[in-house]
């Protein structure tokens, strides 16, 4: 390992300052894709004030917002091709639809109608894992699984920095590194699991630090940061794909809200840190530059909003009935046929219906 | 029809499944050079290569949490948990995952792995190297439990698991590994879900699985020396359950007793006697009686001939089932 490749996995990679100016020394990035990657981050953030809205009128039992970290989600699913993975954890909603995934199958797990509203088969996404780091393994064994097919498939597994500590973590990223399977490992560190903060879960240099201990590199980038993190990511999905083995990447970003509306942020935090947070906002950042180079102006910026708007219109619609539940189906999936003991219950779950009915 | 122990038809059952269908690939710890601790993988890393037998880093939830996720990509994991009590790091994957996730996606995602533990005791093993696990997997929906007793039976029914849509946990129990039976490799694969009566019975029905079965049997015949004509079942499956099997040979002899090495509180055992009362209630003549390990944990070598259920432990119980003449149940 040399010094360069410590140095990155330590220091914050950025290509878009805070205040929305390139950082001196650093290409343009294609105006037209970024205005893309803008539309996105605004559907992103417009899908988690929509979701949060869900649940305060009771039409969702719990949302997991990603304020403040749309770039990463954004980014994360930008990156991929069409036969690509991705394994998402139960705050990427924002990252699923970004995949593709309609967003009202996403969230209506949260509705309550099953623990998984999308077919994985379709987007290549993975159900929405909420045991911590588990999903890691499946995205490896997704990825050893095509490379012995002779696919160039790439999986990208996400996590929080409360995951790393999980030793499911430990033994994904062991794994992908030895059999050099074509994973991309990214840690959104938004400095919270719940309420511990980052520096209960580790004391090392950086989290994308560990991976020096896993023979793979790590690299650590401002998860506010679109344009750094789709180079990043990209250059990660390249190596993967070119049979060159797992990334960890480490974006630094934060989790604006609370864990979820369960939760109670002022307990363990305080305004003055969100606030400063809010200084670096992912979206603001990017309209910040667009602007300024001449490649948002206020038209562009309405079709943006209207069609944020309109998916946000789709997912009210979607989710604000009650969707019929069957309850026979408690018994259809859990084998491929049902046992003979989950026929009988089956039954005689259907006799006691039928006397509620009568 | 050759002599083998039941190793050998494990490894012949992971050769013939590997050359039936290419998605099968065998991994875990010392599987592949070594051929496992048991020699159960023994020359298939040599004969299939290593992209179909190989070694992995000593973690067990990894070696799951991986087969999941190439099951999820087409492949028919076989994976190797080095001893029943080693598998418990995997406890989560197993639990979360491997029994849930085709519930969870309805059917969408279905995980066909299998899961092979050495299990229980009798070997003289030092600590963690013989526990009778098979409750937490029975307990779990969504995992398919297979418990195999004799050889023949552990190739048959292990190229059932392997061939079997749903994940399948699969207990070889390693007292028998080195033991030489007939095997029939031309027999059929055998169905997941089937009892079968090892031997007829006209007074009272042993139920057994896995390592307990030779021990009702030898039960059985040590009864007939006696003038007792005892049945014995052998589950072959615990999930899913077959009750026509058992419930049938009990209704007919209206006494059962139940054998296994786990501890019999919250058992398999317990869970079979609870359902020979709900179903058979009106044809028994005794109580049903349970013989299983203590609820201790697993003993130390030198003390666990005191543990496991034996012969006389079983005669014991038979002696109790309100026979005419006979005296009152003690337990």
């Amino acid at each position: 390992m040399s010094a360069d490749e410590l140095a990155q996995a330590i220091t914050v990679a950025r290509a878009l300052e805070e205040t929305g100016r390139l950082v001196p020394g650093t290409a343009a990035p294609d105006a037209d894709a970024l205005v893309e990657g803008y539309r996105r981050l605004v559907s992103a953030r417009r899908l988690n004030e929509q979701a949060g809205a869900l649940v305060r009128q009771g039409r969702l039992a719990v949302y997991p917002s990603s304020r403040g970290q749309e770039a990463c989600q954004v980014a994360c699913a930008s990156v991929l091709a069409d036969d690509d993975w991705l394994f998402p954890t139960y705050r990427d909603t924002a990252a699923i639809a970004a995949r593709g995934v309609d967003p009202v199958e996403v969230l209506s797990m949260l509705r309550g109608d099953w623990h998984c509203g999308y077919d994985p088969t379709v987007h290549k996404v993975a159900p929405q894992a909420t045991p911590l780091a588990t999903q890691l393994l499946h995205a490896v064994g997704v990825g050893h699984a095509a490379r012995l097919k002779g696919e160039d498939t790439v999986v990208m597994a996400l996590c929080g920095d409360g995951a790393t500590s999980e030793g499911d973590f430990h033994e994904a990223l062991n794994f992908a590194a030895v059999f050099a399977a074509p994973v991309v490992f990214f840690v959104q560190n938004n400095k919270y699991a719940i309420s511990v903060p980052l520096a209960r879960q580790s004391v090392a240099p950086s989290l994308a630090a560990k991976a020096i201990g896993y023979g793979m590199p790590g690299v650590r980038v401002d998860g506010n940061d679109l344009v750094v993190l789709e180079q990043v990511l990209a250059e990660a999905v390249g190596r993967a794909r070119a049979g060159q083995g797992p990334t960890l990447v480490e974006a630094d970003t934060y989790r604006m809200e609370s864990h979820t509306n369960a939760d109670d942020a002022t307990r363990y935090r305080t305004d003055d840190e969100v606030a400063e947070w809010v200084g670096r906002d992912p979206v603001v950042r990017v309209k910040t530059y667009l602007t300024a180079v001449g490649a948002l102006d206020e038209a562009r910026e309405q079709r943006i909003t209207a069609a944020a708007e309109e998916m946000a219109a789709s997912v009210r619609a979607g989710l604000g009935t009650e969707a019929p539940v069957d309850p026979e189906e408690l018994f259809a999936h859990v084998y491929g046929t049902p046992t003979p003991q989950l026929v009988e219950q089956r039954a005689a779950l259907r006799i006691e219906l039928d006397g509620e009915e009568a | 029809m050759s002599k083998m122990t039941m190793a050998q038809a494990i490894n012949t059952a992971l050769r013939d499944a590997m050359t039936a269908d290419d998605s099968v690939v065998v991994f875990g710890e010392d599987v592949g050079a070594l051929g496992g601790v048991f020699r159960v993988t023994d020359g298939l890393h040599r004969d299939f290569g290593e992209s179909r037998c190989f070694d992995t880093p000593l973690a067990e939830s990894g070696i799951v949490g991986v087969a999941v996720g190439m099951a999820m990509n087409g492949m028919r994991p076989v994976v190797e948990m080095q001893f029943d009590a080693f598998a418990y790091p995997a406890f989560e994957q197993i639990t979360s995952h491997v029994a849930k996730l085709g519930n969870r996606t309805r059917g969408r995602l279905r995980v066909p792995v299998v899961i092979r533990i050495p299990y229980a005791g009798g070997i003289g093993g030092v600590e963690h190297h013989c526990d009778s696990s098979e409750a937490y997997y029975a307990h779990t929906p969504g995992l398919t439990v297979v418990a195999p007793a004799t050889n023949a039976d552990a190739y048959g029914l292990l190229r059932a698991a392997i061939e079997h849509p749903d994940p399948v946990i699969f207990l070889e129990p390693k007292k028998h590994y080195f033991a030489k039976e007939d095997v029939d490799l031309a027999s059929p694969v055998l169905p997941i879900g089937r009892a079968v009566v090892r031997r007829p019975g006209r007074d009272a029905t042993l139920i057994a699985y896995g390592p307990s079965v030779p021990v009702a049997l030898g039960a059985a015949a040590q009864a007939a020396t006696e003038g007792r004509d005892l049945g014995v079942v052998d589950l072959r499956t615990i999930v899913p359950f077959d009750d026509d099997t058992v419930c049938a040979e009990v209704r007919r002899t209206g006494r059962a007793v139940v054998i296994a090495e786990a501890p019999g509180f919250a058992s398999v055992a317990s869970e079979i006697a609870a359902r020979l009362g709900e179903r058979c209630f009106h044809h028994l003549e005794a109580p049903v009686r349970r013989v299983t390990g203590f609820d201790v944990p697993y003993p130390a070598p030198k003390l666990e001939h005191h543990f496991l259920p034996g012969v006389d432990r079983i005669l014991d119980a038979v002696d109790t089932l309100q026979w005419p003449d006979s005296r009152e149940v003690t337990a």
